[in-house]
């Protein structure tokens, strides 16, 4: 019978054509209605967001992607897309690259890894048991012997059980080593994180400050299907275990032009979305949509220019770019879904009052807008997350300050 | 029995044909190199009483329930069948966020409740809505949950599915999955020990449900070594439906299935026929006398049985299972179909009973259906409480911040569907 099963199941991943629903959380509809006379706090309408680009052209004239990738072509691919692209493009270019996970055969529950198995094989491409503290343990073995193990966990709010393996080991594999030159450098664990209006309290965590206090791990979140291909196929390579972590609202909602060719984006190096002079706002992955929304409304109202920054990568985490501006701007806002207490805004606000020269120029202190001290509860999460009538508040706020 | 002296007793003697290391006391030595597999060993047999057909395989088998007790029972499997297909389809239609469905399972979750005593303390996963049907989770207690309205104990926080009742001894489910396994055993030996030092008490044991999925994580492996160690009195049971998701056992684990595991961790096992409702309730009744024996012991039960749904409203399983397979199981075998021809051949269900039985349920449900869709949602600060005892310094600051927010936009929110809307904000 056992054959019967996993034969089948074989002959129904084959034509890929079909796009089942993502798995265990629906993330097309959203339960969070809008108010009828909102007028911030509207739906995000990423077929317009001047943060995805819908042109061809926009892609490719991206300062940061080498000429020959430039001169190539683009195709239209939503976040999901854009990892499968990556995923694909290690696989395929390096055969020391593996992907596993729960699930991941017949393409993964958000379709990441969509017929990866059937392009590369079971032996590269294949389901794990379910087990993440085996699947993590089992991806720094890997690395330290040589692969670039890219292992997912299903959705961040269950890596918990791996966190021993990610804290105790892949963090601090190189330090022990020391000169005996063993590391998990060649580790990339991928998680879907964030809200997506229903996934209550175990759909929906962004649990990236636990791993940005751990030495040893980058962190990085992507906020388009451009910037998650560069990015991830830039962790894949990197020498240092990367957490990589994926906002799944976007899987589908985010669609933008890609360049076909291969490419990396830098780690550790914020992107200036757009320029301004009288605040900056640093956020990452999805809450960067709503920024955007809130800085359009207060600029056109009150004439300002504002400053938008991606931080991209999490820990280590690109200082010199948001010093920079906030002293050009001596305002500051930082933005994220996860919980305010201990999150990365309390990191980014210490950093920016601790530099002499940025402190000088504050003229307001550096605000914070984030998810309350409370876990994501199912029917509150309107009233949890920033959204963008928060977001606008406290740029205003921190303008009258 | 202290373990503390075992090993201090424990010595090589020189001739001796048995080992003595204190990990191993009955090991006969042996001059043959072997190593054992597991196809050296026939397949655990597995436990049934009624075949496919409803006839009665095992001779001996006396049924320990009135007509009346197995006709109610029959009911609450039909009553999660039909519960199911009524929110599923709601779920479609964009009225709930989320459902999972127990289709195939039913003989497994209610039989196994039916011979626990209401005060034994259950863990659940989240595929077993019979157990809390048997127990006495009313329609009105499924569908608040279901909506999140102000009636569900969870007070909106959860999703879908996620049910607990502090009258029915039943924790509330948690989406990590196998979490509840190693809280299952320090559950047990605290009833033990509270027997211990109450004898008054009623001896109580504590059952915990999972998947044969769920069993691969760390916590299966804890939960089990630390209830046969500290000898609590737990039944484990496992629903063994062949599906993690989309993953096939083969990828899950090697082996003779779970209940390999149980006896490889000293703990007394039976693999069921988890269709056969009477299979599953002897089992489980011999399971329960089993671990209140001698102060306590764990049991293993691997109920085998057959995901028939997609895993849940978020699932299209025919991505990763052909639909031949799934309607194959379902004209082969079914929990209630079985039960239901046990019955005819003894004279006490109808066809005319059937369908009134499914009329009147699905009435029920509709009504309360409807009646738990236009409750109100639970108060808004409820998202701020319960994460402590009492609100923190911090919870009231923020509590007030949304709430001069609220009042500052009052166009960008919708508060209406919430209990006393903004003003449960106040302090
Ligand atoms: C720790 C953890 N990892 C992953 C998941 C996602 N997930 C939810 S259900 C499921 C499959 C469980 O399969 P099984 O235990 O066999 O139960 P079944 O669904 O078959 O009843 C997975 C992987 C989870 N809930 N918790
Ligand atoms: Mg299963």
């Amino acid at each position: 019978m056992k054959r019967i099963l996993s034969h089948s199941a074989r002959r129904a991943v084959a034509p890929s054509l079909r796009t089942p629903r993502s798995l265990a959380v629906c993330v097309q509809r959203s339960y969070s209605t809008h108010a009828p006379n909102a007028k911030l706090n509207v739906p995000i309408d990423y077929s317009t967001t001047s943060l995805l680009a819908h042109e061809p052209q926009t892609a490719l004239s991206s300062a940061e992607l080498p000429p020959k990738v430039r001169d190539g072509t683009t195709r239209k691919m939503n976040l999901f897309q854009a990892i499968n692209d990556a995923l694909s493009t290690a696989l395929g270019q390096d055969p020391s690259v593996l992907v596993f996970g729960e699930d991941v055969a017949f393409g993964g529950v958000f379709r990441c890894t969509m017929s990866l198995a059937d392009t590369y094989g079971a032996n590269r491409v294949f389901n794990t048991p379910l087990t993440e503290q085996g699947i993590m343990g089992f991806a720094i073995g890997a690395a330290a012997e040589g692969m670039r193990p890219v292992a997912e966990i299903q959705f961040a709010d269950y890596v918990y059980p791996a966190f021993d393996q990610l804290v105790n080991e892949a963090a601090k594999y190189r330090y022990r080593e020391g000169s005996c030159g063993r590391s998990a450098g060649g580790l990339t664990v991928r998680m879907p994180c964030g809200s997506v209006g229903h996934g209550a309290l175990y759909h929906s965590q962004s649990p990236e400050s636990l791993f940005t206090h751990i030495p040893g791990l980058r962190v990085i979140i992507p906020r388009s299907p451009l910037q998650a291909k560069g990015l991830l196929l830039s962790a894949i390579r990197s020498n240092d275990p990367c957490v990589f972590m994926e906002p799944k609202i976007l899987y589908r909602a985010a669609v933008e032009q890609v360049p076909t060719s291969p490419y990396t984006l830098p780690l550790s190096k914020a992107e200036i979305l757009r320029e301004g002079k009288d605040v900056t706002v640093i956020s990452y992955g999805q809450p960067l949509y709503m920024c955007m929304s809130a800085i359009e409304k207060v600029e056109e109202e009150l004439g300002i220019s504002v400053e938008l920054i991606d931080l991209r990568t999490i820990y280590p985490w690109d200082k010199e770019t948001v010093y920079a501006s906030v002293r050009k701007t001596g305002r500051c806002l930082v933005v994220h879904e996860a919980m305010v207490n201990a999150g990365t805004g309390a990191e980014v606000a210490a950093a920016i009052q601790e530099d002499p020269d940025t402190f000088l120029r504050l003229e307001a202190p550096v605000a914070r807008v984030a998810g309350w001290s409370i876990p994501t509860p199912l029917m509150f999460e309107k009233f949890n997350i920033p959204d963008v009538a928060r977001i606008y508040d406290n740029i205003k706020k921190v303008l009258e300050y | 029995m202290t373990s503390l002296s075992t090993s201090s007793r424990l010595s090589q003697e020189p001739n001796a044909n048995h080992v003595s290391f204190p990990g191993a006391v009955k090991s006969a030595f042996t001059h043959k190199l072997k190593y054992e597999t597991s196809e050296d060993y026939p397949a655990l047999p597995t436990y049934r009483v009624v075949d496919q057909q409803g006839v009665v395989v095992d001779e001996s088998f006396e049924p320990d329930l009135t007509d009346a007790e197995v006709v109610k029972l029959y009911k609450d499997m039909v009553f999660i069948s039909i519960l199911d297909l009524i929110m599923f389809d709601a779920q479609r239609q964009g009225r709930l966020s989320f459902y999972m469905v127990s289709a195939g399972e039913e003989a497994l979750s209610v039989g196994s409740a039916s011979v626990l005593a209401p005060e034994d303390v259950i863990f659940c996963q989240y595929r077993e809505q019979g157990v809390f049907k048997q127990r006495g989770f009313t329609t009105a207690d499924f569908v608040n949950q279901l909506f999140a309205n102000r009636k569900d104990p969870g007070k909106g926080r959860n999703m879908p599915v996620h049910y607990g009742s502090k009258e029915l001894n039943i924790h509330t489910i948690s989406s990590p999955l196998a979490t509840q396994l190693p809280q299952a055993s320090g559950a047990a030996y605290a009833l033990k020990m509270q027997r211990l030092n109450d004898a008054s008490l009623p001896p109580r044991v504590v059952a915990a449900y999972f998947g044969e999925g769920a069993a691969s994580e760390g916590d299966f492996h804890a939960a089990l070594n630390m209830a046969a160690t500290r000898s609590c009195p737990v039944i484990f049971i496992c629903r063994n439906n062949g599906y993690a998701i989309s993953t096939p056992t083969l990828d899950q684990y090697r082996g003779d299935g779970i209940a390999s595991r149980g006896i490889g961790y000293g703990i007394d096992t039976v693999r069921v026929d988890g269709n056969d409702f009477w299979a599953v309730r002897e089992a489980t009744k011999r399971a329960r006398a089993m671990a209140l024996e001698n102060g306590g012991r764990p049991v293993l039960i691997e109920a085998m049985t057959y995901r028939v749904s997609h895993h849940s409203t978020s699932d299209d399983s025919f991505a990763y299972r052909a639909r031949v397979e799934v309607e194959d199981w379902k004209r082969r075998d079914n929990p209630i179909t079985r039960l239901r021809k046990w019955m005819e051949v003894r004279g006490i269900w109808d066809d005319a009973k059937e369908k009134t039985c499914r009329e009147e349920t699905r009435a029920e449900i509709l009504r309360a259906f409807r009646e738990a869709e236009a409750e109100k949602k639970p108060p808004i600060r409820a998202m701020f409480e319960d994460v402590y005892e009492e609100l923190t310094p911090d919870l009231r600051n923020q509590m007030t911040q949304l709430r001069e927010h609220l009042e500052k936009y009052p166009n960008e929110y919708d508060w209406s569907e919430y209990e006393d809307g903004k003003d449960s904000l106040k302090p």
